[in-house]
């Protein structure tokens, strides 16, 4: 006999969620736009369509429902985030290599949706890092501070194919992130108050970058209300973030940037609220979701601090995804009626 | 209406009500059907034992089935009439298998046997709980267990509060709601009654705050006594006593312990409403009030003979209004589908109702769990339901014992809240099964291995007793050689010694 109770539902489907996490990411985008131009939008398409051809291809292989799987949105997702994670100058084959490698060993050797030890997005990013250093170290200087006259073309045009361009020109656009001026810029002695007086540093980040954040944080306020995520993950890292960077900071301020510095710059809210927040490789406890959420800020913080590379949210997500089992068994909730 | 001194519990959810839809009319009255088909098994515990034969002319109120030992329930002929025949009828049970049944044939005299009102005030326990034991009623909130049982008390434990569940937090159903708005009398006294046999020094009515009428009214019969009506957040499943129990009194029945050990009972409004009317009035449990709604066209509550055929009440309701011709047992929560139309209205018949494709829409596809964990948030009993999927769809069945599958009421709430459409209930029920039956299946080779020990064991100590034996009787035997050869040696000698006396004397 049939017994399917519950007879009714009600739930987001998959793909309603996805969807609203990339409509979350719009504000971001927009800002993006606004401080460095059109590049990012070329890098989201490129993306967007590399995980669908990918996506297809890898689903036609493994004789999945194609048109279901694309739809569930959650292939988008990790390829947007990948494509705002990395520099919007990049040459176009990188973030095309990159959603390639991303959602093929991020997620399909694993089984698909669902299955993934890693989070995609970083898995790729990681990936790209290690592999291109150099390109990948190469950010875009925001538009208010370009003194050469650069047409919006430009910015479709060092992506697409940078020998149409001047060397100027290249030069002229990019430059370094705040976070990794600061690294290299500390090794040759110099003292934070210095260093900050450089143009890219804006009023609480980098220049561009901090308003960009500041975009994140609108749509992850939105996933909050709509309960796409709930707050133990943003507020458990953010915290941590701040919480050691003022330690650091109060001992010696010349050294160690603010925690208000650490917060908005890099990608600590596209992280808080997008990236550390995917269920899949995430913990699922609430316990969990603040252990893990601390154990990341702390992470990120000694590797933007004392490791090898000036932004490490990249590794520490990634190091945490495999403590995610042993978290969620460790971080039980009570049951009713159980001591 | 305000909450005082509630305790919410954790998850749960808010599904559409739809309890409107049947609650606009009074609570109707079926006519008495051409037949009444009366299950056996109405409760739970022991079959009743049949009372009566073939062509036997019986009385509305008359026992024909009697209560088989104390967990169990007698059945009454709802009406006057003749015993058609007892046969295997489909029942309305999710197995859909049929069972022994008493169909009876009424005469529409509806003549009563003789009614018997019992003076409970001045009879002791002992007694009146006997007297219940032939009252048929059981648990009508759904459990059918039998009440008197649950009125007997143990010595240990007493019991401090009576709980009157009033809450019916399945959508849809509305049977409770319209029995408290039209019979709040009845309850109230019943609850007397029932907090008197148990010796209960406080009785708390739980009620969800979407019940008005039904409230007022309650607070309305209770005005004089000490019973306290509790609101309650209307939140599925407040209903389960358990959770009850905690939103009412902050208490948490611990695992594998009872309520009853806690000093705390629990009845459904319509199951005191019975003890009431066997009591004071004399009527056995042959009745009750059934909720019938959803896509048929008149839905309403109406008072329903036990044994009536479904399709009776169906036709009361104006008949059903779409094609499908599915009807569901109980709420969209934790209902089933019921096998035909034809099957008769039980003690656990609380609410029929049609679906139909727009009511309760065809599951969507099963996408791969995405681990949100929205049904975590939605238990009401904190268990990780995305885990224990995890364990129950790839066999970890003892993993999933360890995540306290056990602990699953099966209310639905994960299902519910599902992103990816999984039947989250099924693969739980699916493990617990497997998991009884590997335990059965353990148990019985454990048993089998300690027959065999056992045997080896029988064997092997016979084989050494047969040895013992054996070298017994062999020393036995050589003794007796040796004996003999004494005595023949004695014999001998003796013989000689004669002869040399008699060689002796003739010398």
């Amino acid at each position: 006999m049939d017994n399917r109770s519950p007879y009714i539902v009600d739930a987001p489907s998959v793909s309603v969620i996805m969807f609203k996490v990339l409509l979350a990411l719009i504000p971001g985008i927009a800002l993006y736009v606004y401080a460095y131009g059109l590049g990012v939008i070329l890098n989201i398409f490129l993306a967007s369509l590399t995980v669908i051809l990918t996506e297809s291809a890898i689903l036609a292989i493994r004789k999945l429902p194609i048109k279901v799987f694309i739809l569930d949105g959650s292939g988008l997702v990790a390829a947007w985030l990948l494509a705002l994670s990395i520099p919007s100058i990049a040459p176009w084959w990188i973030i095309v290599l990159g959603t390639l490698l991303c959602i093929t060993f991020g997620k399909h050797v694993y089984g698909g949706l669902g299955y993934n030890l890693f989070n995609p997005a970083m898995l790729g990013y990681a990936i790209l890092l290690i592999s291109f250093p150099l390109i990948m170290s190469q950010w875009q200087i925001p538009n208010s501070l370009i003194e050469n006259n650069i047409e919006w073309f430009d910015q479709i045009k060092i992506i697409m194919n940078s020998s149409l361009l001047s060397k100027e020109t290249i030069d002229a656009m990019s430059s370094a992130t705040p976070l990794d001026y600061i690294k290299t810029q500390l090794t040759l002695n110099q003292p934070l108050s210095v260093i900050q007086q450089n143009k890219i540093f804006g009023f609480l980040g980098g220049k561009g970058l901090e308003l960009i954040s500041l975009g994140y944080l609108a749509g992850g306020l939105y996933l909050l209300k709509e309960k796409i995520i709930s707050w133990h993950l943003p507020v458990s890292f953010l915290a941590s973030l701040f919480i050691i960077a003022s330690i650091f900071y109060s001992i010696a301020p010349d050294t160690y940037a603010s925690p208000l510095f650490h917060v908005m710059s890099g990608g600590s809210i596209l992280c808080a609220f997008f990236i550390i927040t995917d269920p899949v490789s995430g913990p699922t406890t609430p316990k969990g979701k603040i252990y893990f959420g601390i154990a990341i800020g702390l992470l990120v913080f000694i590797i933007r601090i004392f490791g090898g590379y000036p932004e490490g949210i990249a590794f520490a997500v990634l190091i945490m995804n495999i403590f995610v089992p042993l978290i969620d068994s460790l971080t039980q909730p009570r049951i009713f009626g159980h001591k | 209406m305000q909450f005082k001194n509630i305790f919410k519990f954790n998850g749960g959810v808010h599904p559409n009500e739809n309890k409107s839809l049947s609650t606009n009319l009074p609570i109707g009255r079926l006519p008495i059907p051409k037949k009444l088909v009366l299950p056996l098994r109405q409760h739970v515990g022991r079959v009743a034992k049949l009372k009566v034969k073939p062509g036997d002319q019986v009385l509305k109120g008359q026992i024909i089935a009697e209560a088989d030992g104390n967990i169990s329930a007698s059945i009454h002929a709802p009406t006057s009439g003749k015993i058609l025949k007892i046969s295997e009828e489909i029942l309305p049970h999710p197995s859909g298998l049929p069972d022994f049944c008493i169909t009876i044939e009424p005469d529409f005299k509806d003549t009563w046997v003789e009614k018997k009102p019992i003076s409970w005030k001045k009879l002791d326990r002992t007694k009146l709980i006997e007297a219940l034991s032939q009252s048929g009623i059981v648990g009508l909130g759904g459990a059918v267990f039998p009440t008197h049982m649950k009125l007997k008390i143990n010595q240990s434990q007493p019991i401090n509060t009576l709980v009157i569940n009033a809450a019916e937090c399945e959508p849809f159903i509305t049977c409770d709601d319209m029995l408290m708005r039209e019979r709040a009398d009845e309850i109230i006294q019943g609850a007397l009654i029932a907090q008197t046999i148990l010796d209960a020094k406080e009785c708390v009515v739980g009620i969800e705050n979407n019940k008005i009428e039904a409230y007022e009214a309650l607070k309305k019969a209770a005005q004089k006594t000490t019973i306290e009506i509790k609101v309650v957040p209307t939140v599925y499943p407040s209903g389960d006593a358990k959770r009850l129990i905690y939103l009412l009194m902050g208490i948490e029945v611990p695992k594998e312990k009872r309520s009853v050990d806690l000093g705390i009972q629990v009845f459904n409004v319509a199951t005191v409403a019975a003890i009431y009317r066997y009591l004071e009035l004399g009527e056995p449990s042959i009745s009750r009030v059934v909720t019938i709604t959803g896509a048929v066209k008149a839905p309403q509550n109406y008072e329903v003979l036990f044994g009536t055929p479904l399709s009776e009440l169906i036709a009361a309701a104006g008949g059903s209004s779409n094609k499908t011709k599915k009807f569901i047992m109980g709420g969209p929560m934790m209902g089933f589908d019921l096998p035909s139309i034809h099957v008769p209205v039980t003690k656990a018949m609380n609410c029929v109702i049609e679906s139909s494709p727009e009511l309760f829409p065809a599951p969507k596809p099963v996408m791969p769990c995405i681990r949100c964990a929205r049904c975590a948030d939605a238990c009401p009993v904190n268990l990780q339901p995305q885990e224990l999927y995890w364990f129950s769809k790839s066999s970890q069945l003892e993993k999933a014992r360890d995540y306290n599958l056990f602990d699953c009421i099966e209310c639905g709430c994960c299902t519910y809240v599902c992103p990816s459409n999984i039947p989250l209930v099924q693969f739980y029920r699916y493990a617990k099964s497997e998991i009884i039956a590997q335990d059965k299946s353990k148990e019985a080779a454990n048993t089998a291995r300690e027959r065999n020990d056992f045997r080896l064991a029988r064997i092997e100590r016979e084989k050494k007793e047969r040895a013992e034996r054996n070298a017994q009787k062999a020393l036995g035997a050589n003794e007796k050689q040796a004996d003999d050869e004494k005595k023949s040696t004695i014999a001998a000698a003796m013989e000689r010694v004669k002869q040399t006396q008699q060689e002796n004397i003739k010398n």
